[in-house]
């Protein structure tokens, strides 16, 4: 399978992942790019980052699931690419990359979009809110 | 025999490490495990029982009867992307 899924505590960028995913088979690549949103909070509070946290070897193995079923619902996918970064993200970083390449552009971003909903859902990632004054909130949805 | 635990996020930050070691009797489960900790850390109570629960990489139930080293972890609900 052609499929690159990382766990990473770099700074992400876009371009390797595009660049994995291309092929001349392809007629079209979806690239998400999940980035930090500068944000007040509701009592005034600046935020300076999002500190990410990974259960690293669970969360590799679920990003290669997903790309597995992604593999199901889209046959088609030629290739495809499922990043996630760890660590102090800023404002304006990337902290998840998803890039599929396909024959057409609409499997490419039906595909993309079912990956990023359901890794949002599923992978053992969690995030802290950390604001200027120094203190953090984690984020546990209510599931 | 000695298991070893994984916490993450809050949980980890309540009891303080991401990992630590528990000694449990022979044929004990993985809910016997939780109360162990929850005994030792009754912080961390509320967010155990709304947490996944992985055996060496695999979700299980409560009621999973644990083996020696095995890595057990507690993951509270997930928040990534």
């Amino acid at each position: 399978m052609h499929d690159w899924c990382e766990i990473v505590d770099y700074s992400l960028r876009a371009a390797p992942a595009v660049e994995f995913v291309h092929d001349p088979l392809a007629g079209g690549v979806a690239i998400f790019l999940g980035t930090t949103r500068g944000e007040t909070s509701a009592d005034g509070k600046t935020l300076v980052a999002l500190d990410y946290e990974a259960y690293g070897d669970l969360a590799t193995k679920q990003m290669h699931d997903l790309a597995a079923r992604a593999r199901q619902r889209w046959p088609m996918i030629v290739k495809l690419a499922i990043l996630h970064r760890t660590g102090r993200v800023p404002p304006g970083e990337p902290s998840v990359c998803i890039a599929v390449s396909t024959p057409h552009r609409g499997e490419a971003f039906d595909a993309c979009k079912w990956i990023i909903d359901t890794l949002k859902v599923e992978v053992a990632v969690w995030k802290k809110e950390v604001w200027a004054d120094g203190t953090g909130t984690w984020v546990h949805p209510m599931g | 025999m000695t298991i070893s635990i994984r916490l993450f996020a809050m949980l980890r930050e309540t009891v303080g490490v991401g990992e630590l070691p528990l000694e449990l009797p022979e044929g004990a489960t993985v809910a016997r495990a939780v109360e162990s900790l929850v005994a030792k850390h009754p912080a961390v109570g509320a967010l155990v029982k709304r947490s996944a629960l992985t055996v060496n990489l695999s979700r299980v139930s409560a009621d999973t009867p644990l083996n020696e080293g095995d890595e057990l972890a507690l993951l509270p609900p997930v928040s990534g992307g």
